[in-house]
């Protein structure tokens, strides 16, 4: 009786959660591909065709949207891994401490809502505000101009917006470092730079791919950055989705897009992971 | 670097002071990140102090206090928080529930069936928002399902209960079994066991677990966008009031908001320090 209890209490114990997970999670995702394949509109009700033209349809409407959007993905999450690397470097070997404090500063944003925080810099950097309005009548800047509504913007947004998630991951794995580990290559003669790229980078680099995981799939499908502080000319790819769903209600095209997004995203993440020769992307990501 | 016999200065805490060299221009840069990432933080504070003449919170034009005392002016303001807040409450509690469910079986047994499960909730914290978000929406729409609080508090459980999971599973792993094991010689049964010695162990944990749902749920705006039909929450009526101008009041309740976590966060912290080390 016991024995059966036990081998019993895993499946017990897993079962409500893991069947909210299959309910909500795993069952919609089919829902949606199987609507991407639907023909019909959303007063009539919608029939299974298999028409995959609307995928082709879809992709080639939203091209410009598909492909801005990874590439403010790549730019942002290159730029993230550049801000954030010294910063994780500082914590990691010479926060003492205090390396709690800082990470607890630089976990600040969190406790602020995520639209409210976009908002913010809209506010921060708006044409007649206060940070530009005294440099343009200082003449520092010409009259006409303006931060909002640019790529420079929305990519700012997003970079502000997502640090966090790449300063973690990179220090984790800098602070795992043995220091030993780095003296001994010091005491083989090594030059700190060497030391650095020979030892420190290797080692860091789990954390680095971590760090986009966890950055680049949100960064290239987030709509509520460009939408808040862009412009028509950086709609990215999140907002197409968003209004097809919620405004036109064309749910088969909408569905199609959110595949393809999603299909994408997969394949650029496997890719890297593939080019940095980690075997386990699983492994790492459950660190 | 030519050979000196000297031992190179390479134990990083105890670098000795140069002059002003790289170690102290990272430690000035981190410096300006933390001020970057808080800058937004402030605006947000400082204008929720602010008097606009118009309906535009833009540009300082004095000190008040009045958004404080009229903080619940706003009725469907108010109702957006409420909501927000039942729902962060009801999601979070069941994704602990839940989700210690999972995390305590993940790290206590091995049995058939736990990479798939791996699999799905690695699936469900990596998934873009927007595509969950929009698959939910998909899904109640197919089966006739009306939107409100109910379908939001059915996603947010959905996205909370693999961190909980995650974060509860971490505990079970690195708990010493022969505490168990003792309880056991001294003759309590397996249910006695887990709730005398286990349970306090992994409390928390859960905790943690159910205050990262809490955040997470509070703070949703892209799947609650997609669930939400036309209930209202916080962040979506602060969406909503973009484009006419956000009432100084968001920005109160922002700034309460913030100051509440912070809180939380330290006080938890402080209390939890003698007994964990940093993980």
């Amino acid at each position: 009786m016991g024995r059966v209890k036990r081998t019993l209490a895993p499946y017990l114990l897993v079962l409500p959660g893991g069947l909210w997970l299959l309910m909500f999670f795993a069952v919609p995702m089919a829902t949606m591909l199987s609507l991407s394949l639907q023909e019909g509109d959303i007063v009539n009700g919608y029939v299974f065709t298999g028409h995959w033209q609307t995928y082709i349809e879809a992709i080639s409407d939203y091209e410009t949207q598909l492909i801005r959007s990874l590439v403010y993905g790549v730019i942002a999450t290159i730029i993230l891994i550049v801000l954030a690397f010294p910063a994780a470097y500082w914590i990691a070997f010479y926060g003492g401490r205090r390396k709690s404090t800082y990470l607890f500063l630089l976990l600040l944003p969190f406790f602020v809502s995520f639209v409210l925080r976009t908002i913010s810099w809209r506010l921060i950097l708006t044409d007649d505000g206060f940070l530009l309005h005294p440099l343009k009548q200082a003449g520092l800047l010409p009259e006409n101009f303006h931060i909002l509504g640019t790529s420079a913007a929305v990519i700012g947004g997003l970079v502000y917006n997502f640090l966090p998630f790449m300063v973690l991951p990179i220090y984790v794995a800098l602070e795992r470092i043995d220091p030993r580990v780095v003296e001994a290559a010091r005491d083989l003669y090594a030059s700190p730079v060497t030391a650095f790229r020979k030892v420190i980078l290797p080692l860091a680099l789990p954390g680095v791919f971590a760090g986009v995981l966890m950055t680049f799939i949100p960064v290239s499908s987030d709509y509520v950055n460009s939408e808040v502080l862009g412009s028509s000319s950086t709609t990215m790819i999140g907002q197409v989705i968003q209004s097809q769903y919620l405004s036109s209600s064309n749910y088969p095209t909408a569905s199609a897009l959110s595949f393809t997004l999603m299909a994408v995203l997969l394949v650029g993440v496997f890719s890297y992971a593939k080019a940095l020769g980690t075997e386990d992307v699983m492994k790492v990501a459950a660190r | 670097m030519t050979t000196t016999l000297e031992r190179p200065a390479t134990t990083p805490a105890k670098a000795p002071r140069k002059k002003f060299g790289g170690v102290q221009l990272m430690h000035v840069y981190t410096w300006l990140i933390i001020l970057w990432l808080v800058l937004p933080i402030f605006v947000m504070i400082l204008f929720g102090f602010n008097n606009p003449s118009g309906r535009y919170n833009q540009t300082w034009q004095g000190f008040t206090l009045k958004w404080y005392t009229q903080l619940f002016a706003l009725d469907d303001l108010t109702s957006a928080l409420i909501l927000s807040l039942v729902i962060a409450i009801a999601s979070s509690v069941i994704s602990a529930a839940l989700g210690t469910g999972i995390g305590y079986a993940l790290g206590r047994y091995r049995f058939r069936g736990s990479g798939s499960l791996n699999l799905i909730m690695f699936a469900t914290m990596s998934s873009p928002e927007l595509v969950m978000g929009a698959s939910l929406l998909t899904l109640f729409v197919s089966l006739g399902i009306g939107l409100g609080p109910m379908t939001i508090t059915i996603a947010h459980v959905m996205f909370s209960i693999s961190f909980v999971a995650t974060v509860v599973r971490a505990r079970v792993l690195t708990l010493d079994r022969s505490i168990e094991e003792a309880a056991a010689d001294l003759g309590a049964n397996g249910w006695t066991t887990f709730w005398k010695v286990t349970f306090p162990i992994i409390v928390p944990a859960v905790l943690s677990g159910f205050m990262l749902a809490f955040a997470l749920s509070v703070d949703d705006f892209v799947v609650t966008n997609f669930t939400a039909g036309t209930s209202v929450t916080f962040p979506l009526w602060i969406w909503g009031a973009t484009r006419v101008g956000l009432p100084p009041q968001v920005n109160v309740m922002g700034t309460l908001i913030f100051a509440a976590g912070i809180l939380i966060a330290v006080v938890t912290n402080l209390r939890s320090r003698p007994k964990k080390t940093a993980d």
